[in-house]
């Protein structure tokens, strides 16, 4: 047996710092990191396979459970691509709201990381402050949505149902406030001396490296390039906002982070914005009478509605042969669905491109070479969801 | 009733009352129920109202498995161990409807119950459970703690592995 | 645009441009993907630097039996590219990992998934299942709930043993 001067130490899959089933293989010379090794697949649920076997509407409820952190995200990157491939319009109303629904998922997911990565950092404060804030959004969109976290609202060909009259108001009231929110985060954390020392220059991204690597999301904007879906291909009317991208210099962790702060700014500005201009109308496409399912009203009235309502809830529709690629900016990267049609009620193949796990897989790159306390702020940094990321 | 028998018994009951009022959970989320478990530790919900709030990342420490989400055949091995590293007496919550039969996701690499392969004392089922779900879930587990018999768990339990 | 100067450059490798909902898909030869991949990225005209995503679908009773789709974006030109390419039950392809590193994880997953083999691939092991997982799910002959479905799962412990 040949003598290794090197430490292997196992990290994972249940650790507190990997924010659920990660598995790091560390091969430790003194406290310096080496090689990096990380394996998953602890939560691989077999949603592509699994889709495969349902139809297009029963595959929206897989959806939600991607990354588990915005649920409504994932909703709308799968009605996109299912709406691609059916071609049809929705109604700006719809638009607006799933906007206004996304960057709220947005914010939601923001504050989760904050929070999270906070925490494992050693900042333990900032966890009480952003889930109160979280909770504030979860209790907004269960109002409209009737779910806490899978609310698989966002359907194809609009939405489930109109929002509630309480639901603007309530935003409102939260996006006049949270602004003042962020500025007490920042008051926790872009100043203090410990964040700063424990993030700065820690797991640093050249903005080649990102490209080379396919990384997306803030991790790629932190390096400095201005690569938004929301911007480059503009999806659900967002080229009616008016918001800007925040961009970062140095790609380390520090800046991730402070990315990540100003987006959660912007993405208040959006849904300001949505819920101001919010134009009247239907919530779902009104000339695609195969795909969205009649109004309740109706079904209880007309017995064609019924049938159509059971036909459409049954067997889903079919949509002609072809194949798409939708994606929308969700909050860990660019979160595309790949969809195949073969004509029939259920997709042929249905790939999705999970951000997490191609921005994992920069995680070796990023951490060897550093400290081995860096790793959880590296991990942090990136923002993985197991749940998308094995899917 | 003889003395001794009573003596007992309410000893069993001091027992009982001070295991159901401090129940560690060891941090074990795994999927989307984990973030409901991290809500109801916050301060909305506060689980600490039960006692329940230390959450330990080592299971040496723990006496409660929140088995939080959806178990793969991948982790299951994992999840056994762990399982086994805690201390007697321990007890199980599965909380969602994955942990509790699979949920949703009848595939290949999804164990459909964690029950297959740990005892689980309370189900929460729900897709995921709300905050409150898990809250209700540890207060039948102290219920179910309190009228537990003497000699049903071990008084103490030792890390060379025969628990006392 | 990219699809004819695919065409113009490698006259004999571009089998088929197709158009769909505004997005374009060419089919090359898979002998040719590296090359051609290698020319997409560094071509000043297209600069598709950023690989996406990596997709391996299963045709099951069609030949060749299996499609590798690979989606471009050019950050210089803002615009979106699929390549297809066939490979046949049994054949492999060559790998572009170490054109796109992104690659290296994403040919893993499609080497789990459908049991396509990636030449000169670093390290092709298996990346979301475990290493005795028999059979590979994405395959349309492989049914959803795998061939033990109905069985309890034995879990031992190596102490146990």
């Amino acid at each position: 047996m040949t003598e290794s001067r090197y430490m292997t130490i196992n990290m994972g899959p249940q650790h507190p710092a990997t924010h659920g089933v990660l598995r790091l293989l560390l091969e430790l010379d003194g406290e310096i990191i080496v090689k990096a090794e990380p394996h998953i697949g602890y939560l691989h649920r077999g949603i592509e396979k699994l889709s495969e076997s349902m139809t297009y509407p029963q595959a929206l409820t897989l959806t939600d459970r991607l990354d588990y952190t915005s649920a409504l995200s994932n909703n709308l990157a799968y009605c996109l691509a299912v709406e691609k491939l059916l071609d049809i319009k929705i109604p700006k109303r719809a638009q607006y709201l799933r906007v206004l629904m996304a960057e709220l998922q947005r914010i939601s997911a923001h504050l989760l990381w904050v929070a999270t990565h906070a925490l494992d950092l050693g900042a333990m404060t900032l966890l009480f402050y952003a889930f109160r804030e979280r909770e504030t959004i979860t209790e907004i969109l269960e109002l409209a949505t009737g779910a806490r976290l899978t609310p698989s609202f966002i359907r194809i060909g609009g939405l489930a149902s109109d929002i509630p009259d309480t639901f603007l108001p309530r935003v409102k009231a939260f996006v006049d406030d949270f602004p003042k929110r962020v500025d007490d985060y920042e008051t926790l954390l872009t100043e203090n001396i410990i964040w700063k020392k424990r993030t700065t220059n820690i797991a640093s991204m050249s903005a080649e490296e990102c490209i080379q690597y396919g990384i997306t999301g803030p991790v790629l904007r932190a390096s400095g390039i201005s690569y938004d879906v929301r911007k480059a291909y503009p999806y659900s009317s967002y080229e009616d906002f008016d918001f800007e991208i925040p961009l970062g210099i140095h790609g380390d962790v520090y800046d991730r982070y402070l990315v990540r702060l100003k987006e959660m700014r912007q993405s208040n500005r959006i849904v300001q914005q949505a819920a101001e201009k919010l134009p009247n109308g239907p919530f779902a496409a009104v000339d695609a009478p195969l795909v969205v399912p009649p109004s309740k009203e109706s079904v209880g009235r007309d017995i064609a509605a019924l049938i159509r309502h059971f036909k459409i809830m049954e067997e889903g529709f079919r949509p002609p042969c072809g194949e798409v690629y939708a994606s929308i900016e969700s909050s860990k990267g660019e979160l595309g669905f790949y969809l195949i049609s073969d004509g029939t009620n259920k997709p042929f193949r249905m790939r999705i491109r999970p951000p997490s796990f191609i921005n994992l897989a920069a995680l070796p790159k990023m951490i060897v070479g550093q400290m081995v306390a860096d790793v959880v702020a590296a991990i942090g940094s990136i923002d993985i969801v197991l749940g998308e990321i094995d899917r | 009733m003889g003395v001794e028998a009573t003596a007992a018994a309410s000893l069993q009951e001091v027992i009982n009352w001070a295991r159901k009022n401090s129940v560690w959970p060891v941090t074990f989320g795994l999927a989307c129920c984990a973030l409901e478990m991290m809500v109801a530790s916050s301060s909305t919900y506060d689980i600490a109202r039960f006692g329940a709030e230390v959450f330990r990342p080592s299971p040496r420490q723990a006496d409660l498995m929140i088995v939080a989400g959806t178990v793969t055949r991948k982790m299951a091995p994992m999840l056994k161990r762990i399982y086994e590293q805690m201390p007697e007496p321990k007890w199980v919550i599965a909380y969602g409807a994955c942990a509790c039969s699979g949920g949703i996701f009848q595939t290949y690499n999804v164990v459909q119950g964690v029950d297959q392969i740990i005892p689980v004392d309370v189900y929460v089922p729900g897709c995921p459970p709300r905050p409150e779900g898990l809250l209700k879930g540890i207060i039948t587990l102290q219920e179910k703690i309190a009228v537990e018999p003497a000699g049903q768990r071990n008084l103490v339990s030792l890390p060379w592995g025969n628990n006392g | 645009m990219a699809g004819n100067l695919l065409k113009e450059t490698f006259p004999d490798a571009v089998q088929k441009i197709e158009d769909f909902r505004g997005e374009t898909s060419v089919t090359v030869d898979a002998g040719k993907i590296r090359e051609i991949m290698a020319f997409l990225k560094e071509s000043e005209k297209l600069c598709y630097d950023l690989l996406l995503d990596l997709a391996g679908v299963d045709f099951n009773d069609c030949t060749p039996r299996f499609m590798i789709a690979y989606m471009l974006h050019s950050t210089k030109f803002n615009n979106k590219l699929r390549i297809k390419t066939t490979v046949a039950e049994g054949a492999s392809l060559d790998t572009v990992s170490d054109i796109w590193l992104a690659a290296n994880w994403m040919e893993r997953e499609v080497f789990d998934m459908l049991g396509i083999i990636f030449n000169k691939h670093p390290n092709l092991i298996r990346i979301l299942l475990t290493d005795d997982f028999v059979g590979h799910p994405l395959r349309k002959d492989f049914p959803v709930k795998g061939r033990d479905f109905d069985k309890p799962v034995q879990v031992c412990l190596e102490e146990e043993q």
